[in-house]
């Protein structure tokens, strides 16, 4: 494996891909968007999207749409020119459950993490509980995140991802 | 934002290498090796180092609290004493004027202004008391996986660096999507391949 930091600048496009890629299937094909079991999964776009595109001479341009139930056709237009989705807030929900959650395309950062709530702590024997119960929680989501990372990535190396799925981001784009 | 907050903050690395036989007397061993030191009273500024995830102030591995079910928990504690830049100042200024007045003198030398200004930042790093700040850690081993809840630069390099200097032998590898892809996800060689050669997507035309 190449050095660390190497790889982390060469491939920095790949997460701010996912996320693009993400929204585009939460609005278009939510049914391929599956657990580690296959089933579908109950995810939307939260109230955050960034969005960042490089041009010349390294300088940074970027769009931030914020707000519940937020207009976000100025992000599409973004992407038009060139930008990809760099941040996005995600709500996921599974048996009446919610967790919401900020993902950072770059380096897959989970920030501002909520998860169903867990009962308060009343005494130090509790701790051990509650550090396992909010492992458990936390584990949620990081295991969804991975296996539609995984669907990406599969997707993304393959044939399917020129001859189908560039398209059809583009068709969305233009829509 | 810790483990316990009502949100949470998770960098995730992956720990390459093998554990010995008995992995809790080993983390135990790295924990101690790297455990924060009390610098109250001391010259030294900072100190980074282990300590208990539920007494963060009066770290302790010696028992079992430190190992969770499958996991361990424990915590970074860094120590900074930060001396406001007025008070070096101020204090430079009295001290100055006290050396003239016993000189009989109108200048000091640069020297004797370096010297001056050296001694008072030791004497106040030695008066004031540090500022703690503490961050989550599960090492989640069968999984071989680390979690460490902040996103702070500053805070995940001393992660790192702390890590590798308790634990010989083992590799923490921060996860970003590229390494997510190499190291979690099972590639075969030829997707493997295929995946370092990909370039960023165009959608523009």
């Amino acid at each position: 494996m190449l050095d660390i930091a190497v790889l982390y600048n060469k491939y920095k496009f790949l997460g701010q891909e996912f996320l693009t890629w993400l929204w585009f299937s939460l609005e278009n094909t939510p049914d391929s968007l599956t657990d580690e079991e296959g089933i579908p999964i109950l995810m939307t776009v939260g109230n955050r999207i960034v969005l960042e595109v490089i041009r010349e001479e390294s300088t940074v341009e970027s769009v931030t749409i914020k707000g519940d139930n937020a207009d976000l056709s100025e992000g599409i237009v973004a992407i038009r020119k060139g930008a990809l989705v760099t941040e996005m807030s995600l709500i996921y929900k599974k048996n009446d459950l919610a967790w919401t959650f900020t993902l950072k395309g770059e380096n897959f950062n989970i920030t501002g993490l909520k998860t169903p709530e867990t009962p308060p702590l009343e005494s130090k024997d509790e701790v051990e509980g509650a550090i396992i119960d909010k492992l458990y929680l936390a584990s949620e989501v990081v295991n969804l995140v991975g296996n539609l990372f995984r669907i990406f990535i599969r997707l993304r190396i393959s044939e399917g991802w020129r001859d189908e799925t560039v398209p059809a981001i583009k068709r969305w784009l233009t829509a | 934002m810790g483990l316990l907050s009502a949100t949470q903050t998770i960098t995730r690395y992956r720990v390459e290498g093998s554990l010995s036989e008995n992995p809790t007397d080993q983390v135990r061993e790295g924990l101690n090796k790297q455990i924060i030191t009390n610098i109250d009273n001391e010259a030294q500024d900072m100190a980074v180092g282990w300590t208990s995830f539920e007494a963060p102030f009066t770290p302790n591995f010696d028992d079992a609290s430190f190992q969770v079910g499958t996991h361990y928990a424990f915590g970074l504690r860094i120590d900074k004493k930060s001396i406001p830049s007025k008070v070096v100042k101020q204090q430079v200024a009295i001290t100055s004027a006290k050396r003239l007045a016993e000189s009989d003198r109108e200048f000091l030398s640069k020297n004797e202004k370096s010297e001056i200004k050296e001694h008072v930042i030791n004497v106040l790093t030695i008066r004031i008391p540090p500022v703690p700040n503490t961050f989550d850690v599960v090492w989640q081993y069968e999984e071989q996986e680390v979690w460490f809840f902040s996103t702070q630069k500053a805070a995940n390099e001393e992660f790192e660096t702390l890590f590798n200097k308790s634990f010989s032998g083992l590799k923490l590898i921060r996860l970003f999507p590229y390494t997510q892809a190499d190291l979690t996800l099972s590639l075969s060689n030829e997707e493997r391949d295929r995946l370092s050669a990909i370039t960023p997507e165009n959608f523009t035309e």
